[in-house]
């Protein structure tokens, strides 16, 4: 290798690294904290089967599974403005995400609920537990503990979707590598540093699933 | 009289599972229910504890007259807090240890205060001798340790009845009679049961009446030593007969 390649890559880590750390992450774990909000009340709707929110709820999930997140973006960045709707960066890329991952999140959470065996609802009935109640303290906990390793996945991948928001002007990590490479000229080598941080990226949050699963596998579902 | 129903009636689309059931509970009172299997004995149980609607019938119960077609939300839950359900595959919160199974009610349904509800709960919990097991999760526990749980955890609250759905139908016989014998010592004490069931040895030695359906109608209700010495209907005969040889069989 030679010593300029070395310098670039040693001079660029903390370039890419930081915006990993101040704008993907924050972008992965507030978006994520959306999405489940979204998630769980998608999954709640359709689990309660009330007619109408339900059929909103599908058309939600049908139209958010069934459009490209890259296009979801440009609409609500490039083409939201057209009717008077600017939203900054940052923001509009928390709004997709959330948007985009609650649907596919709902899915994993109502077939969670939809795992729990009906007897469990029926016992929380009998020690006279109202709806919400066993829904909150019996269903949704186990529902969310039958979804975890799946949900843990979504997590994951989204991490790496997030690269997608260099598209719409977000400085996150792929961006900065982008801008870093149209100085330099060295597109394998950072792009395969940037690979590698999210490689790295990644394997925590596996590690994180390792552990909660763990932690969580006391009570076997 | 705690308990009385009539006219209980119940289909499932075209199928009449029960036609027209009367029930009465006296204070104190264990009775059981017995029948061959589709006879509706679950369904019934369930019908008086509203988890299954049932299509007519009337209810007295404690003191109160409710039309089992028109009951509101508020008076089942009213009802349900005055009762105990045992389930034939236990149903124990899976999420909860064995403690927070009994405190769960208590704390959510009855507002108990949490501390009160742990002592009651470790009280009861004792009582069917699972002291050592509180802070067990149910997939750490056997059969017969899980049905016992539950049976605390429908007792823990102090209800006026509780009934027993074939408790014991998911045990070998071994973990069956650990369960038999805690629902013995309860009899004793003079709680009010109603125990769907297939265990004829309980029903003739600890239960006070019984009652015998077929097809969702009674065949013959009375006093325990009478329904077994001299059964009045000769269905109740072949059915009596018919136990008592699967039971020799069995040994």
């Amino acid at each position: 290798m030679s010593e300029r390649l070395f310098q670039i890559i040693t001079d660029s880590f903390l370039k890419i690294l930081i915006p990993g750390l101040t704008v993907t992450i924050p972008l992965t774990l507030i978006s994520f904290f959306f999405a489940m909000i979204i998630a769980l009340a998608v999954a709640l709707i359709q689990f309660a089967k009330v007619r109408v929110l339900k059929d909103i709820a599908r058309f939600y999930i049908w139209v958010i599974r069934g459009t490209p997140l890259l296009v979801q973006l440009f609409v609500v960045f490039y083409g939201l403005p057209n009717i008077g709707v600017l939203i900054d960066p940052f923001p509009a890329a928390v709004l997709v995400f959330s948007i985009n991952e609650g649907a596919y999140c709902a899915e994993t959470i109502r077939a969670g609920l939809e795992a729990v065996p009906y007897g469990q609802m029926e016992a929380g009935e009998c020690v006279g537990m109202s709806y919400m109640q066993i829904m909150r303290r019996i269903l949704i906990p186990q529902a969310l503990r039958i979804s975890f390793p799946a949900l843990a996945n979504s997590i994951i991948s989204m991490t790496k979707d997030t690269s997608l928001a260099a598209n719409i002007t977000v400085t996150e990590m792929f961006m900065a590598t982008q801008r870093i490479v149209a100085r330099t000229y060295e597109p394998l080598a950072l792009y395969i540093e940037v690979g590698i941080i999210y490689l790295v990226f990644c394997t925590v949050l596996t590690r994180l699933q390792r552990y909660g699963e763990k932690k969580l596998g006391r009570y076997r579902i | 009289m705690i308990l009385r129903a009539e006219g209980i009636r119940k289909s499932f689309g075209d199928a009449e599972v029960l036609r027209g059931i009367d029930i009465e509970v006296s204070k104190g009172d264990v009775v059981a229910v017995l029948g061959p299997s589709g006879s509706g004995k679950t369904t019934l149980l369930r019908c008086l504890n509203y988890l299954e609607a049932a299509d007519a019938g009337v209810m007295y119960f404690s003191g109160e007259h409710y039309d089992m077609t028109a009951i509101s939300k508020k008076e089942i839950a009213g009802i349900r807090k005055r009762t105990g359900f045992v389930f034939q595959n236990f149903n124990l919160f899976r999420n909860k240890t064995a403690l927070e199974n009994v405190t769960e009610g208590l704390v959510t349904a009855r507002k108990m205060p949490k501390k009160e509800a742990a002592e009651k709960a470790e009280a009861t919990l004792a009582k069917v001798g699972m002291a050592g097991w509180a802070s067990h999760y149910p997939s750490e526990l056997s059969g017969g340790q899980q049905q016992r749980v539950a049976i605390a955890r429908a007792i823990a609250c102090d209800p006026e009845i509780v009934y027993f759905d074939e408790p014991t139908s998911a045990l070998d016989p071994e973990l069956a009679a650990e369960v038999l014998s805690v629902m013995r010592m309860l009899a004793e004490e003079g709680m009010t049961m109603v125990v769907v069931t297939h265990a004829m040895d309980f029903a003739r030695n600890v239960s006070s009446r019984v009652i015998f359906m077929e097809h969702g109608a009674v065949v013959e209700a009375g006093d325990t030593k009478e329904f077994f010495s001299s059964p009045k209907e000769e269905r109740t005969r072949i059915f009596l007969r018919k136990s008592a040889d699967a039971g020799e069989k069995m040994i």
